[in-house]
């Protein structure tokens, strides 16, 4: 298989899971994360840089499907790739105000391969993942969090992880960010689950970094507006969830320390 | 037009949209109906014709816990237990269970695959991984989404943990081949967990070529298909259990 003799991911960047803030990482609560003062205070400004300050700063949106793939299709005309860059517009928004760079894996109706979105997490330093998505069925109205299922042990004689594999080390990050965004997000949508459900997604699998799928119920809708009416507290509960897993995500310096 | 006139003309028009209004929701949930009946008996009819159900009147009735969508908690399984006649090959019997959830339930909303999807074939190897080979529309038919490719996953493999032991993980394939997802979503390049139990010796694997899921089923084992009144559902819902990928 192509992916097993592929690129290969560092673990020099892999974070370690602490409980506690490292000095000099901001406090959790949105209101002191957003007077941080956006990105200002961060040296990543281009694709593939990387942040002086070790922690979290970049969250890297991936609106699922695109270009040929529409994605979940309702019966009153409703695309899931229309749906989720619209919800990327306003997710970006409310990361940023928590003092976020927001990296997107597409802005406009093309479909990266799931490898190309891995690749755009995967260059980042300090950041995590977010995929979203609209589905076809459950209860319209209320949102899942998935984080990626158990993964084999990794890294290689060489100390490398395989990239089909660059998920392993994160898994116990995503769920406590996934944990995180669906609590936020239960307490605006009901019925929605208490915690992060686990699923194999493919997207998450190749991606080195605490990676989350969100998908919002559903494009089974009449009108397109009861999603749109979403939107705001979906973008909200990220932001969010993301300044609240701030504290827990540490990337250390050192070259091969796993999480 | 005088005042008269007038009066009557909107006093009809009043009526009318009146009349309309009270009727129209009326008809909205006969067309509704009517569509919902004519899906059912095209799916029946498609059933008969497709799924074959390699069934042995012969052998032993089993209880068999088939795991189908929740009609009570969104977005889960819950375990329907059937009578069926099921062989101790451990391939037969995965084929025939297997079979039978391809059925589906008596209530179409509940179910988990699409009633056009076909079990092809279905091989076990010695050491407990299963190869089953599904035909195209499991991953063209089936609602793209997570939520609803795990359950589909997840019904197949609970359904197998349930019923046959010897099945320790599972490989999906679609009309032969190996997909990167099920419908976008859900990984298929690795196995799915099925047992975690130690799988019996007694019984050996004996895979069996595809040809044989379609000619070797009469049409009178068609009578031992349980019927839709037999089915009785377990209070507890399904658990999601875990995929895992090959090493």
């Amino acid at each position: 298989m192509a992916l097993l003799c592929a690129v290969m991911v560092w673990p020099s960047q892999i974070p370690s899971q602490t409980q506690q803030p490292s000095p000099g990482t901001p406090p959790a609560t949105p209101s002191a994360s957003a007077s941080q003062g956006g990105v200002a205070g961060l040296a990543t400004t281009s694709f593939g840089g990387q942040a002086q300050q070790a922690g979290l700063n970049i969250v890297v949106l991936d609106p699922a499907h695109g270009g040929t793939d529409p994605g979940a299709r309702g019966t009153g005309g409703i695309r899931e790739s229309e749906i989720v860059l619209d919800f990327a517009m306003q997710v970006r928004r409310a990361l940023e105000q928590q003092g976020f760079q927001v990296v997107q894996t597409r802005h406009g109706n093309e479909n990266p391969s799931f490898d190309d979105r891995s690749a755009t997490a995967n260059a980042q330093r300090g950041a995590v993942f977010v995929a979203l998505h609209i589905s076809s069925t459950g209860l319209p109205g209320t949102a899942r969090v998935y984080v990626n299922s158990d993964l084999p042990p990794v890294a290689d004689a060489n100390g490398m992880i395989p990239w089909d594999r660059a998920q392993a080390p994160f898994l116990g990050l995503s769920k406590t960010f996934g944990d995180l965004v669906q609590r936020f997000l239960t307490q605006r949508f009901k019925g929605s689950p208490e915690t992060a459900q686990t699923a194999s997604v493919r997207q998450l699998r190749t991606t080195a970094a605490p990676a989350i799928a969100v998908e919002i119920s559903s494009v089974t809708v009449e009108d397109r507006a009861d999603l749109d009416r979403m939107a705001p507290g979906v973008a909200d509960a990220i932001a969010r969830g993301a300044a609240a897993f701030k504290p827990s995500y540490v990337v250390p310096t050192t070259a091969g320390a796993l999480p | 037009m005088t005042p008269r006139w007038r009066f009557l003309l909107i006093g009809g028009l009043i009526f009318i949209v009146l009349a309309a209004a009270i009727y129209f929701p009326i008809l909205r949930r006969r067309v509704k109906r009517a569509a919902k009946l004519q899906q059912q008996s095209e799916e029946q009819a498609r059933r008969e014709l497709t799924q074959p159900i390699t069934i042995n009147p012969g052998d032993l009735r089993v209880k068999t816990k088939l795991f189908w969508a929740s009609d009570t908690i969104d977005s889960t399984l819950v375990a329907v237990t059937v009578e069926l006649p099921l062989s101790d090959d451990p391939v037969l019997r995965s084929k025939q269970v297997l079979n039978t959830l391809l059925a589906g339930p008596v209530d179409t909303e509940l179910r988990t695959l699409p009633p056009d999807a076909l079990l092809l074939a279905f091989y076990l190897l010695p050491d407990g991984t299963a190869i089953a080979d599904f035909s195209e529309a499991l991953a063209t038919s089936i609602p793209s989404g997570i939520v609803s490719e795990q359950l589909a996953v997840n019904s197949i493999t609970r359904t197998l943990e349930a019923n046959v032991p010897r099945v320790q993980r599972l490989k999906i394939l679609i009309h032969g081949q190996e997909v990167e997802t099920l419908a976008g979503h859900l990984d298929l390049t690795g196995t799915f967990v099925v047992n975690t139990r130690p799988a019996p010796s007694s019984v050996k694997p004996a895979p069996t070529p595809p040809a044989a899921d379609k000619s070797a089923t009469p049409a009178t084992d068609k009578a031992a298909v349980p019927a839709p009144a037999t089915l009785t559902p377990d209070k507890a819902p399904g658990k999601l259990t875990q995929p895992e990928l090959k090493r």
